[in-house]
């Protein structure tokens, strides 16, 4: 209990509940996912893959050069011509059958993604994996429908969609990505990040098990310049891209005078506003899984909280409270809520962010935990005392660490939410609802949540404002990208 | 045990999402509860049991027989704590009383009209008295939901204060919300508040003869209550979910509930019991399955 400052211990501590890690089937090597086969990369290259829990190895991921990403678009481009002529509503049916089969095998997703990017395995298991199946069920359904969706306008599919997703929530980007652009008939080279590429080539095998046309979906391995090679290459009809806000510029430069079309989905620093007459120990749970939920590596976290003064010191302390509660360590343990840093690059640049907030004078809080040997980890961190100039308050973190605000009127709090380059979320806490409708449309971000945060649904467009990109990912706006009229 | 120090009726109480209490309570029964924490919170639930009959065919002798449960849980299994208490209606304390000398299980009794709570407070006194008279350790009363739900606060506060003031320092006064009445979780912790500032050193949800009785939710508010008067006065307040909870596995949902919203100081049966009749059976025989290995018919424990 806070009041006593004693530290939990021996009483009743939670045995270890691991999940198997041998679900996993992971092979020691994997080639790229070209034209429905594996093959090796042109240059015979591999780069290994680690889980940041333990630093082990494990598996050698092939890099693509130039060379490999051509070979990937021309097969995408070969695929088009029958896929994107395949009757809608046999499109249709692949993607259920995808949806299905994800569900199936969503046990051995659940642990590759919990091994290979070091979150919490109740979060692979209970979120990413249901979402991405939900994300095909969903797309599925509106492959034989689109003439309704968008009325005497007949849709045709784009072409080629070169993708290239994040290392956050890797299986479930890839359906985000994957499944609007199948369902409105176009192909895709997709392109995992380096750190994570496991679960998009379990997907690749998944996608040959169900009989997926060779060359409609494509999965080429590697780091930036793999990237760089997609996005420049002149057989990509559309790029969609998520990550951070400054490789985005890059490919906004890169693009500029072709006619590919983007949709980007870059960074955040999404405000999280609590108010006197919220409910404040549910807003509580919202704050910690607002900036908590998956180590922090999500790009709508709730990283700046804005508590009403007359209730800051109470709000405080009960965050405190709860986040001492909260297990860090070992993600295949079932009872752990926070996991590990998915890289030590990662790592490091939350501990420069930490050091920063330190130096320019906020005031700093981690519970004691006992962190393991090896792997990169950072506890659930609190800065208050925070101000608006504080680097904390106004770059992405990308990592476990909350920066606490004040604030006294309504327009306060709105301007200063809205004062950063970002606007991707937001989060309002209140009991009264014509502050949530004032509020909602005055903040600039493409998501505000009221009352509760980090809610998905396939069936809700996602995506931001400002540097946080634009386009939008889920819903019926999810399809627009990939049609033309 | 220090004596609970009494204060006005709180202004106003934090309202609730009920929403986000749910969201919060499926995140408790998602903990995975394995081997040692799994046998060590098995013991601590049977620890923590007030064993209960409240029916109108209370005999003498089914009293005995409980009390003897209630001490002796299960001879074969060695090492089995027994429960906390056991809860009967006044006219039985006397027997039970006597059945459990020198066993260290106290006697809870129900008082002021219940389960209703429907009758004047002369009556609820003179009910409390009787028990307190018979040797009653502990008194579980009813609030007078009515009036609650009328708006008249002072008169619920006063009550329990009544009450509270007559169990003195010979007894520990657990006040019953009966939330299945309440209709809302703001409700739910509305009454906590009063009650916990009329000096309830325990607050229960159920009476445990209407449905639903005990919910996490419920429990959730009121333990949120507890936390917030500990935070803010430094002083405890037990709780008590009764009625409903049937199974050792929702029963270790509670604690994790408990230690994660209290913390471990709450977890032993000065702060938190358990009001439930079949409960015991389930935990014994989840016992017995660890230690052997198989699980066995329910015709191998005692029913009393």
């Amino acid at each position: 209990m806070a009041g006593k400052e004693k530290k939990e211990s021996g009483l009743w501590e939670y045995s270890p509940a691991p999940e198997s890690a041998s679900i996993g089937k992971i092979a020691p090597k994997y080639g790229l996912f070209i034209d429905g086969k594996f093959i090796a990369p042109a240059k015979g290259r591999y780069f290994p893959s680690i889980n940041p829990a333990t630093e082990a190895k494990l598996s050698m991921i092939a890099e693509a050069d130039a060379a490999d990403v051509d070979k990937a678009v021309k097969a995408a481009r070969k695929a088009f011509g029958s896929w994107s002529r395949l009757s809608a509503s046999e499109r249709g049916k692949y993607l259920y059958r995808i949806a299905r089969m994800i569900q199936e095998r969503a046990r051995e997703f659940a642990v590759i993604e919990t091994l290979d990017g070091g979150k919490p395995i109740r979060e692979s298991r209970d979120i990413d994996i249901p979402l991405a199946a939900a994300h095909f069920f969903y797309y599925a359904g509106w492959a034989d429908k689109l003439e309704y969706a968008f009325p005497n306008r007949k849709p045709k599919p784009i072409g080629v969609a070169g993708q290239i997703i994040p290392w956050n929530f890797p299986l479930l980007m890839a359906a985000w990505k994957i499944a609007p652009a199948l369902a409105a008939g176009n192909t895709v080279v997709l392109k995992p990040a380096e750190t994570t590429s496991l679960t998009a080539l379990k997907l690749a095998e998944l996608f040959s098990d169900c009989g997926l046309p060779p060359g409609v979906v494509n999965i080429v391995t590697g780091a930036g310049a793999t990237g760089a090679a997609l996005v420049n290459h002149k057989g990509i009809d559309k790029i969609a891209f998520t990550g951070s806000t400054d490789v985005g510029k890059i490919i906004q430069k890169a693009i500029a005078g072709t006619t590919k079309k983007s949709t980007l989905e870059l960074g955040g620093k999404a405000a999280n506003i609590i108010f006197e007459d919220a409910t404040i120990d549910q807003a509580v749970e919202g704050i910690v899984n607002g900036i908590y939920f998956n180590q922090g590596h999500v790009c709508c976290a709730g990283s700046r909280l804005f508590v009403q003064e007359s209730i800051h010191e109470e709000v405080v302390r009960k965050l405190k409270h709860r986040i001492k509660s909260l297990r860090v360590g070992d993600p295949m343990d079932k009872n752990t809520d926070v996991g590990a840093i998915n890289s030590k690059a990662q790592l490091e640049t939350i501990q420069k962010y930490v050091r920063l907030g330190k130096e320019e004078g906020a005031e700093i809080f981690q519970p004691s935990c006992n962190l393991p040997d090896k792997g990169f980890w950072c506890p659930p961190t609190l800065f208050t005392n925070v101000s608006q100039s504080h680097t904390i308050a106004r770059e992405e973190i990308f990592g476990p660490v909350l920066a606490i605000q004040t604030f006294r009127t309504e327009a306060e709090v709105i301007a200063k939410a809205n004062n950063t380059p970002f606007g991707l979320s937001a989060g309002v806490w209140t009991d009264k609802g014509s502050k949530i409708f004032n509020l909602t449309s005055k903040l600039r971000a493409g998501v505000v949540w009221a009352n509760t945060y980090n809610k998905f649904d396939p069936v809700s467009p996602f995506g931001g404002y400002k540097e946080s990109g634009f386009g939008r990912e889920g819903g019926l706006h999810g399809i627009l990208p990939y049609v033309q009229f | 045990m220090t004596q609970r120090k009494i204060s006005g009726i709180p202004a106003t109480s934090p309202r609730i999402d009920q929403v986000g209490v749910e969201e919060r309570c499926a995140r408790f029964t998602s903990r995975s509860i394995k081997s040692t924490t799994k046998m060590q919170g098995l013991h601590m639930v049977l620890s923590m049991i007030d064993l209960t009959t409240l029916e109108g065919a209370d005999t003498e002798g089914k009293i005995r027989q409980m009390c003897y449960k209630a001490s002796h849980p299960h001879e074969s299994i060695k090492g089995l704590p027994a429960t906390a208490a056991v809860c009967v209606y006044p006219t039985m304390v006397g027997v039970a009383k006597k059945a459990l000398q020198g066993t260290g299980v106290n006697v809870a009794s129900v008082s002021t009209a219940f389960p209703s709570g429907q009758g004047p407070t002369e009556v609820k006194l003179a009910d409390t008295k009787l028990a307190l008279d018979f040797g009653a350790d502990e008194i579980d009363m009813v609030i007078s939901r009515g009036r609650f739900l009328q708006g008249e606060e002072q008169f619920v506060y006063d009550e329990i204060a009544m009450i509270k003031e007559l169990c003195g320092k010979k007894a520990r006064l657990k006040v019953i919300l009966e939330t299945g009445e309440l209709g809302t979780l703001d409700r739910v912790r509305r009454a906590s508040d009063i009650a916990i500032a009329a000096g309830a050193d325990f607050i229960k949800t159920s009476t445990g003869k209407i449905s639903p009785a005990a919910t996490m939710p419920v429990t959730l508010v009121m333990l949120e209550a507890i936390r917030d008067h500990y935070f803010s006065t430094g002083e405890m307040v037990g709780m008590k979910p009764a009625g409903g909870i049937s199974s050792a596995k929702s029963a270790l949902h509670y604690l994790v509930m408990v230690k994660e919203t209290l913390g471990e100081e709450w977890l032993n049966k000065d702060w938190f019991r358990f009001g439930a009749s079949r409960l015991a059976n389930d935990v014994i025989m989840q016992i017995a399955k660890q230690t052997t290995g198989n699980y066995q018919s329910g015709d191998y424990f005692s029913k009393d």
